[in-house]
């Protein structure tokens, strides 16, 4: 290979700034200085006094010339022998904020530009966030345009301190500055003599000498979404692809798939390199693993390693969001969530802080996030989300919100934290049970009613809805205030976000456990027929009932696989058996039995009136126990 | 270095590598029915490389689409045909001489006009007729500076149309793939490469290119600045001299605007030392399209062109 082709290493900046500070020129001087600048596109901004207008290189788009003003992000390029460089040019002007956030998203370096006659400003500050919001390795700060101050060190020093002290409120920053003069190229490149009180780095020394810190190659910290999954053919295994985003991957390695938990080893492994043989961030690898799992994108590869941490199979996530959009985002809002590879659709639970770009203050539980607000949110998603801290993993720990009507990318967010979502469980402190000024005596008293859940589970086509409607017709023949809650309705309305992902069906289910406890609690009989087949499930909603001291009858309708595939009166067995339905329960999706049921029956030839005659009498018996 | 740190440390190339790599995955993952743009030139034949990379040992999981204006260099024809029935693509030829004879665009008579620009109605109708809702391009961000400022996944409204403002923003290495019928993405995995980031690979992974990369002699004349060789639709004017020249293309296109540099660079490694200390672009080298005014590459993007 020749020099020229050299490995090096790549390193990734954006520029920020106000407005008027210089980014663009002060691009163009790089480029130009560094050699990088080809003499058209030089000449295509030098007018006919042989000026050049270096500011004119980046603004590509025919409105950005016409105003003078940079809109959207351009990438530029420059390298030296040791390293090469991508650049995000990021407007400066306050409506486009938005850019800057994206293009300072995935960058080791920021430049913050400063007018040395101005100092420090109020976009500035917010970039300075923004960049530090981003958990973006190193800050320099660039004192631009020190030529119209005359070179004068004093003035310099106070802007410096104007930053030192802008530092020091994002929890004490490294932050260098330099003194430059884009325009006359001044410790651009080339050291300046008009500056010989400075003896810090140019802005390409600086560039070329900033510590690169590459992500975890820590074994046993692997991350690695799975992205898609190459089909399986007779002369080929089922195979994986995805991206690191921390850890390594070897042949051998035993990995946990998450989050169903699966356990596995890797058997062939591709790096895309014929010369590296073991996997590491930010590499792209496919894989094949020793067990035919179902394994399918979204899912995250972690180490199996004794000494490994899985991130946690979060419902919850608390965040801080740049908002993008023109329409405010507010409490209660819908959006669908992509993180790594995996999208899920979340709600906002609450909006807890807006900041204050002025003072960089955060206000306490603003009404609403507009265009370019940055605020700290709470997440609650649909189903399971593997996500690191942003501070531990910026991959890992990143998503975007997307408007499920205009498909726009509306939000971009760090992860802060992550809960499990535990029902009873003391876990959130932003909102507070609002008491209602009867207790649950008084109310069972007034009505004569008493509210209680019977909870029936089993296979599809078992006959839990046959038991059930007989049960609620019984039960208010009787003058007894009862309700049926059908497993299928409520995908009609409160779920029908829902999919049947074990997610999704563990979603489904406490949700329908909270609403028992609601009818029980106002003294209705809440029958609840569910397949549930997962115990963790059930008992999800078991506690959330005996947690509020309220019956709770679990009923195992046990009738065996073979009869309800026999009676199949929605075709879904029969859909199963033809390959067009994935993960019906008995067939190919686990059921797990109740282990302790209050009662069990198998209603293969039994009379309906015999089984609602022993619901009833359990249900006495667990009153008569109260 | 420690051990860790060197197990660590991925070189400039083999990241650009895995992230094309992940980006050509997340359109497949997301989309319904992507196909990539191939002109049998450098940059469609890296994408190729990758998206063959990023899918072995199984076959790529879409076509591959050239865009056929007619007036091509022979030499890229016979390397487009022999190394997709090679690799076992699938070929879809869409033609703009068909075009014209079906009445969807008309050709301007005037000497020096290219069908650059005609490319655009056979590209959206070719996109349309197969129903493609995705297609992969080998647009390098230092090519123009309307390139520059083109997102990886660059959303296409039904019309084919791209709207600079609203583009949709892309932090991190997340995209969003998400659009309706009708609309579409154009996707563009080698954002961030250089030209010269391209032959590196093109080294490093010892690609094969059409001969026309290299220098050889050939008949061609100046014009506007422009070296165009000598063939039946690039005739010189009489005060335009035919030479013998020993060159080579930075490009290929089609070849009535696409201009030939003088070289001596007979292999890849002469030709990266031959770039490396160039001092004009690539685009303003050879490429005489690009020339009629300041946003030409903008308003041919606003319209659909890639």
């Amino acid at each position: 290979m020749t020099t020229i082709g050299r490995p090096r290493q790549l390193l990734r900046l954006a520029t920020a700034g106000s407005v008027d500070d210089g980014k663009s020129t002060l691009i163009g001087r790089l480029l130009h200085d560094t050699g990088s600048l080809p003499t058209d596109h030089l000449e295509a901004v030098t007018d006919a006094d042989g000026e050049a207008d270096l500011a004119a290189l980046s603004d590509g788009l025919r409105a950005e010339r016409e105003q003078g003003i940079t809109i959207d992000v351009a990438y530029r390029f420059f390298s030296t022998p040791t390293r090469s460089f991508v650049l995000a040019d990021t407007p400066g002007h306050e409506r486009y904020t938005r850019n800057m956030f994206t293009g300072a998203s995935n960058t080791h370096v920021a430049v913050l530009l400063v007018d040395a006659r101005a100092g420090v400003l109020r976009q500035t500050r917010r970039h300075a966030r923004i960049a530090d919001l981003l958990g973006v390795p190193h800050l320099v700060a660039v004192v631009n345009k020190i030529d119209l101050v005359d070179f004068d060190e004093t003035r310099f020093k106070e802007v410096e301190a104007e930053l030192g002290l802008l530092a020091q409120r994002l929890g004490g920053r490294d932050l260098t500055v330099i003194p430059v003069s884009a325009t006359r190229g001044d410790n651009v490149v080339a050291r300046s003599d008009s500056t010989p009180w400075y003896d810090g780095p140019t802005i390409l020394e600086y560039l070329e000498g900033v510590e690169l810190a590459a992500p975890s190659a820590v074994a046993s910290e692997l991350r690695l979404p799975i992205q898609w999954v190459a089909r399986p053919t007779d002369h080929q295994r089922r195979r994986y692809t995805g991206r690191l985003s921390a850890g390594t991957l070897s042949v051998g390695d035993e990995v946990l798939v998450l989050p169903a938990g699966s356990r596995s080893a890797v058997t062939a492994l591709d790096t895309l390199d014929p010369n590296r043989a073991v996997a590491v961030a930010p590499l792209s690898v496919s894989f094949e693993l020793a067990d035919d799992l179902d394994v399918a994108r979204g899912d995250l590869v972690v180490s199996a390693a004794a000494d490994a941490t899985a991130p946690v199979a979060a419902r919850e996530i608390d965040a801080t969001v740049c908002w993008l959009s023109e329409t405010p985002l507010r409490a209660g809002d819908r959006v669908a969530l992509k993180h790594t590879s995996r999208m899920v659709r979340a709600t906002v639970q609450a909006l807890h802080t807006r900041l204050d770009p002025e003072t960089l203050e955060e206000h306490d539980s603003p009404g609403e996030l507009a265009l370019n607000d940055i605020g700290r949110i709470t997440l609650r998603t649909s189903t399971v989300v593997l996500a690191d801290p942003y501070a531990t993993n910026r991959d890992a720990g990143a998503f975007i919100l997307i408007d499920e009507q205009s498909n726009d990318t509306v939000g971009a967010g760090t992860v802060s934290d992550t809960r499990e979502v535990v029902p009873g469980a003391q876990t959130r402190n932003d909102i507070k049970w609002h008491p209602s000024s009867l207790d649950r005596e008084r109310r069972w008293t007034a009505t004569g009613q008493r509210g209680a859940t019977i909870w029936l589970t089993g296979l599809p086509a078992s006959g839990k809805s046959t038991v059930a409607v007989a049960l609620e017709r019984t039960l208010v023949d009787a003058g007894r205030a009862a309700y049926l809650l059908d497993g299928d309705n409520v995908r009609h309305g409160i779920s029908d976000d829902l999919g049947f992902t074990p997610g999704d069906r563990a979603e489904n289910i406490r949700r329908v456990g909270h609403l028992t406890r609601l009818f029980a609690d106002a003294g209705v009989v809440a029958i609840a027929s569910m397949v549930s087949p997962l115990r963790s499930d059930r008992a999800i909603a078991r506690a959330l009932n005996e947690a509020a001291d309220l019956p709770f009858l679990e009923i195992h309708v046990s009738t065996p696989v073979e009869e309800c595939e026999r009676r199949d009166p929605k075709g879904l067995y029969a859909r199963a058996r033809a390959g067009e339905l994935r993960g019906l329960t008995g067939i190919d999706a686990p059921y797990e039995a109740p282990e302790n049921p209050d009662l069990a029956f198998d209603t293969t030839g039994a009379d309906l009136d015999d089984l609602v005659a022993r619901v009833l009498a359990e249900l006495a018996r667990h009153e008569a126990r109260r | 270095m420690t051990t860790t740190a060197l197990l660590a440390a991925v070189d400039e190339l083999r990241a650009l590598e895995a992230e094309a790599v992940h980006i050509i995955r997340e359109v497949v993952a997301e989309l319904e029915r992507p196909v990539l743009l191939f002109s049998a030139g450098k940059d469609s034949i890296v994408l190729l490389r990758l998206a063959e990379k990023a899918f072995r040992p199984t076959p790529v999981p879409f076509p591959v689409l050239h865009v056929d204006t007619g007036h091509n260099f022979p030499e890229v024809i016979e390397f487009r045909d022999r190394r997709l029935a090679e690799d076992g693509h699938r070929l879809i030829v869409a033609s703009v001489q068909e075009s014209i004879d079906k009445g969807r665009v008309t050709e301007s008579g005037s000497p020096g006009a290219s069908r650059n620009r005609l490319q655009i109605r056979t590209l959206l109708d070719a996109l349309e007729e197969y129903r493609f809702d995705a297609a992969f391009g080998g647009a390098r961000r230092d090519e123009e500076r309307a390139r520059a400022k083109e997102r990886v996944l660059s959303f296409r409204d039904e019309f084919g149309q791209w709207d600079p403002r609203a583009q949709r923003p892309e932090p991190w290495s997340l995209y969003n793939g998400r659009i309706r019928r009708g609309e579409q993405v154009r996707v563009f995995p080698l954002s961030n490469w250089t030209e010269l980031d391209i032959w590196r690979y093109i080294e490093l992974e010892n690609l094969e290119l059409p001969s026309i990369y290299f220098a050889h002699e050939r008949q061609v004349f100046e014009r506007d600045g422009i070296l165009l060789g000598l063939s039946e639709y690039t005739l010189p004017t009489e005060d335009e001299l035919v030479q013998r020249l020993r060159v080579r293309y930075r490009t290929v296109g089609d070849l009535t605007i696409t201009g030939a540099v003088r070289s001596d660079a007979g292999d890849v490694a002469g030709v990266i030392e031959e770039i490396a200390a160039a001092t004009v672009s690539e685009r303003g080298e050879t490429r005489a399209d690009d020339r009629t005014s300041v946003a030409a590459m903008e308003d041919r993007k606003r319209e659909g062109y890639f």
